[in-house]
């Protein structure tokens, strides 16, 4: 049997002609020799109706060969869940059966993720059946959805005997806004703000995506040389920003005064430093489809090179205390550890994934804009533990610290473009595009109609792919690591809500 | 003369022990590179909670705002046996360790009991943390006691802190800097500081004793606040009067290099707090088997060179 994909490179598009549509046993026997085989791994998988139909439609990407493998199969009201074969569907699934009602049968986990879901009788979020241990000596310690700090709720049921946890529930939704129907019948004005606001940490992750997929889906929206380079500098520009509040984060959680109070400052320089390109502290704004919408001048660059030069010099010494400390190593290492095989089974994506030796990152092995004519080397480690996570961190800022600085000295120059052109996509075509978010993987799909709108528009936060890492992460673990663990993958809850 | 020292050494010391608070958040505020807060900052939010209202659980009994005051007077009446500015408190009597003692753990039970009460299964967390460090830190204590027993021979918390002498630092330095250690590991973990415990943290699943008072709020929290501040400077009285002979000083210059001691533990203290990461729970117990460990090598010194 020849495989039947339809093969795309990222970001791509083609006519929804093209996809295959396959008989369900074909579909799922198929995919799941390209998954087993570690040929493929889940990037997305969902339902839509497609007039009276209802069809499934599956996103793997191809690491080795740089190709995004997509297919298809028209199923009525249930099919097989292909969860038990490979833990890698487990959320996806769940979010079909809620979103649509459709059953996958054999799942055996079944349970809301955003609470939901029209015909159901899920209400509240978090509001559903948990798994309990039994017995004299367990107990149940339940976590938000309030935290003490600020930020965003979840709730968290971790059961225990003593110290020690047997096992970590998470139950999220209650950040869900319904971002992707709100983008049904784009694209409009509202479109762009509605990607930028879907995490607001990766604002430009998401704009640039987003850019990139009305470019595949256009063929006259065509970024110049110098957008690319902007774009790849506020994407690295929010990578440095997030990454560094993070080895503030988990310096906090071992109570390491010193690098907690110099990372918070600094990442606040490197917000400061995207606000100065656009106004904006996130980034939003900032990249628009078809170009950029600011400019960087040459007094940009000038106040922007020495700031660069002298916080990338503060937070290397700031880390360099860090990873120099025994207490703080001793924290970091064996610490909620994710093995190599685990990861691969469950599909994690991005830092997390690159500290559990998976050997991923879109700007390396799918590269997009910039990176396709600037090769990237991924770092990644293999003890997957919280200090691989951090130190996958420190790896990537400097990484991302060495590109930026030639970038800004060897800007292309600004072309007289001509404005760009109005929006008018391909009718009847399917686009996917992926960018490496800080977190990790982010992927965006949508297909266009008759009239070149969004019939539908599939988001995929690299959280996704991540929260049942972190219940994976916590089993066996001290209670008392948790948010240290937590603090590692640093997932976003209103990226997975949507 | 002397009764009085002791008495404005009390005083003092009730006036003075949130300032050690302040002193030690302020010293690591300028560790990690910023100003910190005011060095009276503990004064102004203990007088802001004692404004306030106070708010109960419904699921909670009597024992919960009970609490706050027991371990408050137990504190208090445990600060009377100690020899202020070194001189012999008045209420002092032979064998009044166990009484110094048995208020100390009667304040940790009264809280434990209230974190308890609350139903919370984080203060609940809290509260079996404590009691499995704090058994571990009476251990530690006990030694420490025997050791001071057998270079004064004397009985009560006076004596012992103050019988000493000069000549102790002569004929076993070494075993009295061991103690001197031992004693600042359990100042570390009594206190709550790191690397046991964390007194900043906001993450509920992490804290030993800020979890067991997590239902606090109003007045019976700045009373808690107090109640710390009282008990570190407890403890470091009793490190700085092991630390300096009797004798020495008496009178006002006593009473004044008293003070100074306290201040200057305290910043020993911030020193650890600035630049220490946190022990992961399962080293915490390691660590304060530390302290009998120490302290029983000294005893062991005591024997061989008396």
């Amino acid at each position: 049997m020849a495989e039947q994909f339809l093969i795309l490179r990222n970001p791509g598009a083609a006519p929804l002609s093209e996809l295959p549509i396959l008989p369900f046993d074909e579909f799922r026997s198929q995919a799941l020799a390209a998954i087993i085989g570690r040929k493929a791994r889940v990037v997305a998988f969902f339902a839509y109706a497609h007039g009276a139909a209802q069809r499934l439609l599956l996103i793997l990407a191809s690491d080795q060969e740089g190709k995004l493998l997509l297919s298809s199969s028209e199923i009525e009201g249930a099919f097989e869940s292909f969860t038990p074969s490979s833990a890698q569907f487990h959320w996806f699934e769940r979010e079909i059966y809620e979103q649509h009602g459709i059953m996958p049968k054999g799942h055996p986990w079944l349970k809301p993720i955003r609470f939901d879901s029209p015909g159901s009788n899920a209400d509240e979020p978090g509001v559903c059946e948990y798994f309990r241990l039994a017995g004299e000596a367990a107990h149940e310690v339940a976590v938000g959805p309030v935290h003490a700090g600020v930020i965003e709720p979840g709730h968290f049921r971790f059961q225990c005997v003593g110290e020690q946890v047997y096992f970590l529930e998470i139950s999220l939704g209650y950040q869900h806004r319904g971002i992707e129907k709100m983008l049904r019948q784009g694209p409009d004005k509202k479109s762009l703000h509605l990607m930028e606001t879907c995490c607001g940490d990766s604002s430009c992750a998401y704009s640039g995506a987003y850019a990139h997929l009305l470019e595949s889906l256009q063929e006259d929206l065509c970024p110049t040389e110098r957008t690319q380079v902007m774009r790849m500098i506020a994407w690295e520009l929010e990578r440095l920003a997030n990454h560094t509040g993070d080895m503030g984060a988990l310096a906090n959680d071992v109570a390491f005064r010193p690098t907690m109070a110099y990372c918070g400052r600094i990442r606040g320089e490197f917000l400061n430093m995207t606000a100065e390109l656009c106004g904006n502290r996130f980034g939003r704004g900032l990249i628009r489809p078809g170009g950029m919408g600011y400019d960087i001048n040459d007094a940009i660059v000038a106040k922007l090179l020495p700031w660069l030069q002298a916080s990338g010099k503060e937070l290397r010494n700031a880390l360099e205390l860090l990873f120099s400390r025994a207490g703080v190593l001793d924290r970091f290492e064996n610490t909620g550890t994710v093995d190599s095989k685990t990861a691969a089974n469950i599909g994690m994506v991005g830092i997390a994934a690159r500290a559990s030796a998976q050997k991923q990152d879109l700007r390396s092995y799918h590269p997009y804009g910039w990176y396709r004519e600037n090769p990237y080397e991924a770092a990644w480690a293999e003890s997957g533990d919280v200090y691989a996570r951090a130190l996958i961190r420190y790896e990537e800022i400097k990484k991302s610290l060495a590109m930026l600085e030639p970038a800004l000295k060897k800007l292309p120059p600004a072309e007289k473009n001509a404005a760009t052109p109005p929006l008018s996509l391909q009718p009847k075509h399917i686009a996917v595009s992926m960018t490496e978010a800080w977190r990790g993987e982010l992927c965006l799909c949508a297909i266009t109609d008759e009239q070149g709108r969004f019939e539908q528009f599939k988001i995929v936060d690299p959280s996704f792919h991540n929260w049942y890492a972190l219940a994976m992460a916590l089993r066996g673990e001290q209670i008392s690591n948790f948010p240290l663990c937590n603090k590692s993958f640093n997932l976003s809850y209103c990226g997975h809500d949507l | 003369m002397s009764m009085f020292v002791w008495f404005c050494g009390l005083l003092l010391s009730l006036l003075l022990c949130p300032l050690l608070s302040g002193l030690i958040c302020k010293l690591k505020g300028i560790f990690v590179g910023c100003p910190g807060p005011s060095v009276w900052q503990p004064y102004y939010d203990i007088i802001k909670l004692l404004r306030k209202g106070s708010v109960y659980s419904q699921t909670t009994t009597w024992v919960l705002p009970l609490a706050p005051l027991i371990s408050l007077a137990a504190m208090l009446c445990a600060m009377l046996f100690l020899p202020f500015a070194f001189v012999d408190s008045p209420l002092a009597f032979e064998g009044d360790v166990i009484v110094f003692f048995y208020f100390l753990a009667g304040a940790r039970v009264i809280s434990v009991l209230a974190a308890m009460d609350t139903g919370s299964s984080f203060a609940g967390m809290g509260a079996s943390r404590e009691m499995q460090f704090s058994s571990l830190a009476e251990l530690g204590m006990f030694c420490i006691l025997a050791f001071l027993v057998m270079t004064t021979g004397n009985f009560s918390m006076s004596g012992l802190l103050n019988g000493a002498g000069i000549l102790i630092w002569s004929y076993s330095g070494t075993a009295l800097l061991l103690v001197i250690i031992a004693f600042f590991i359990l100042l570390l973990s009594e206190n709550c500081r790191v690397p046991i415990d964390d007194p900043d943290t906001h993450l509920e699943l992490t804290m030993i004793h800020e979890a067991m008072v997590l239902d606090y709020g109003g007045p019976d929290l700045g009373i808690i606040h107090y109640t710390a501040a009282l008990k570190l400077w407890l403890f470091t009285s009793i490190c700085s009067l092991i630390i300096v002979p009797a004798g020495l000083f008496s009178g006002f210059s006593g009473l004044l290099l008293f003070i100074l001691a306290q201040f200057l533990l305290g910043v020993l203290v911030a020193i650890v707090e600035g630049t220490a990461a946190r022990f992961r729970f399962l080293k915490v117990p390691q660590f304060l088997l530390a302290v009998p460990g120490l302290t029983i090598i000294a005893i062991i010194m005591l024997l061989l060179f008396k």
